[in-house]
């Protein structure tokens, strides 16, 4: 599959679930049930994606600047800072952890 | 004319609007730098429109998975916006080409501003100026980015691989304030750990999927 196929098939599949929305009658669903189900859904995938932009390296799971940068940003997010100065913060902790030679 | 509440919905849409664009610039150079172009990155801004969808594309691609893994995991993390539009659809009203440009538009940030707001004016404004205001701003940052992102050349050296690390911890923390979800993603964690060296790229984060689904389930079976 073409990187281009690959783009606008997932991009007709997530814009197309935003406009199914519209569509389907709101007591199916919001259901609390398929609310609860996806939002622990989300949770998961979420969770996997830390994991893999955090640590992965190809097919390998690798400790560089990138935990400590993680590290500063949820010690960060457990004091309310706002998103932007986290997401800020966390690259200039790992650029100068890579500056300095003191992580890869 | 405006009310206070309309007013403060404004300033929040606006608030809101200005940090998730800023944020745009680092997936812009950060999808350039995983092998996206220009164009492809900016197809992903114009029609996915989802920041978590988007940046698990690139991370995916950047890692080597198969074009089919990379849809279903920015399919099934999209699936929330669905949600989103069916309780976005009375603050839209009816209307066929209003409700297309808000399906668009229907994202975690508008929904959550007109969610946030106390009268149904500032409902609507809530939803439609953080949608269109992140829209505009979101396409001409990660359009900047795609092009700074050259010029910038490894964007390890500015922390960026870091910065979409950090992206997904914040878009995460806000969901784990309880213990099952705290559970969920734990689990999840720990076999995408596992799944990453001994299977191909992209599939440990369907594994952990299906984990998060089955321990989702199995809670749905005990509280019924």
């Amino acid at each position: 599959m073409t990187t281009w196929t690959t783009i606008l098939i997932a991009s007709a599949v997530v814009m197309g679930t935003k406009l199914l929305g519209y569509l389907v009658p709101a007591s199916v669903a919001s259901h609390p049930r398929i609310q609860r189900v996806s939002d622990l859904l989300t949770v998961a995938l979420l969770a996997s994606l830390v994991v893999t932009q955090t640590a992965g390296a190809g097919s390998a799971i690798v400790v560089d600047a990138r935990l400590i940068a993680v590290g500063v940003a949820a010690v960060l997010l457990r004091f309310r800072v706002p998103f932007i100065v986290v997401v800020i913060v966390a690259a200039g902790v790992a650029a100068v952890l890579r500056l300095l030679g003191w992580a890869a | 004319m405006t009310s206070p509440a309309v007013r403060s919905a404004v300033s929040m849409s606006l608030g809101v609007a200005a940090a998730v664009s800023l944020y745009g610039i680092s997936f812009g150079a950060l999808a350039v730098a995983s092998g996206l172009d220009f164009w492809q990155t900016q197809v992903l801004s114009l029609f996915m429109f989802s920041g978590g969808s988007q940046f698990a594309v690139i991370g995916l691609a950047a890692a080597g998975a198969s074009g089919p893994s990379i849809i279903t995991a920015a399919g099934l993390l999209g699936i929330r916006n669905g949600l989103y539009a069916v309780r976005m659809s009375a603050v839209v009203g009816p209307g066929f080409l209003k409700r297309l440009v808000a399906g668009q538009w229907t994202i975690d940030e508008s929904t959550a501003v007109s969610i946030a707001q106390t009268d149904p004016q500032a409902e609507r404004v809530g939803f439609w100026l953080t949608g269109a205001a992140i829209y505009v701003g979101w396409n001409s940052m990660t359009a900047l980015g795609a092009v700074i992102g050259d010029a910038l050349g490894d964007p390890r050296a500015w922390g960026l691989d870091a910065a979409a690390a950090a992206a997904f911890v914040a878009l995460l923390w806000p969901r784990i304030q309880a213990r099952q979800p705290i559970a969920i993603a734990a689990v999840a964690a720990v076999v995408t750990i596992i799944a990453v060296p001994s299977t191909p790229a992209g599939v440990p984060i369907l594994i952990a999927a299906a984990a998060g689904l089955l321990m989702a389930l199995a809670s749905e079976r005990t509280r019924a």
